[in-house]
């Protein structure tokens, strides 16, 4: 899993049926110095977050777990909003 | 697997119901030469690790789900062990 910020959403009409009711959302990664980290992506939304937030999110078939039986075709899943994170060593 | 150090802890009340009691922390994994390689990711921990420790992680779902002990958690990566020391042949000839 990584943390990362929510800066955008995207909406998508024609779509697989199984993304029917998901929340995408454009994630940028962050590294432990808080600064952008690889580029942003697009993530499923599990658990309300919203633009502006960090959160942590969960790379591969395990992202469509939150919305067993329906198995949406997702790689990337937003897991957790983080309330906060203490860095012991940013530069590591 | 491969080997990490543990540098941050992350905090999350609202998240997703199989997290709840798992501790998060923040790793870096790290090269044979105890160099950062990569990003730092966040995994759950299944050993009572700390910040600064070496550890071993998995990266990869079921056993990382395996470690919570709560099969279907929407999780990729966890601490499996701390290491104590690691060895290495002389790597010429590698």
């Amino acid at each position: 899993m990584q943390i990362a910020r929510v800066i955008g959403d995207v909406v998508a009409t024609c779509k697989d049926e199984a993304l029917t009711g998901l929340r995408l959302l454009i994630v940028q990664p962050l590294a432990p110095d808080r600064r952008p980290a690889g580029r942003p992506l697009v993530a499923v939304d599990s658990v309300g977050a919203g633009v502006g937030e960090d959160v942590f999110f969960v790379r591969g078939k395990e992202a469509s777990f939150p919305f067993y039986p329906v198995e949406p075709p997702v790689d990337a899943g937003i897991v957790g909003i983080v309330d906060y994170w203490h860095v012991e060593s940013p530069k590591l | 697997m491969q080997l990490a150090k543990v540098v941050g802890t992350v905090v999350s009340t609202q998240k997703h119901r199989k997290f709840e009691g798992a501790k998060l922390l923040l790793v870096q994994p790290l090269g044979l030469d105890n160099a950062p390689r990569g990003h730092a990711l966040l995994a759950v921990d299944g050993v009572g690790a700390g910040v600064h420790d070496q550890v071993l992680i998995v990266l990869e779902g079921r056993a990382a789900a395996d470690v919570l002990g709560r099969p279907a958690t929407p999780v990729d990566a966890a601490i499996v062990g701390i290491v104590d020391a690691v060895e290495l042949e002389a790597r010429g000839h590698l």
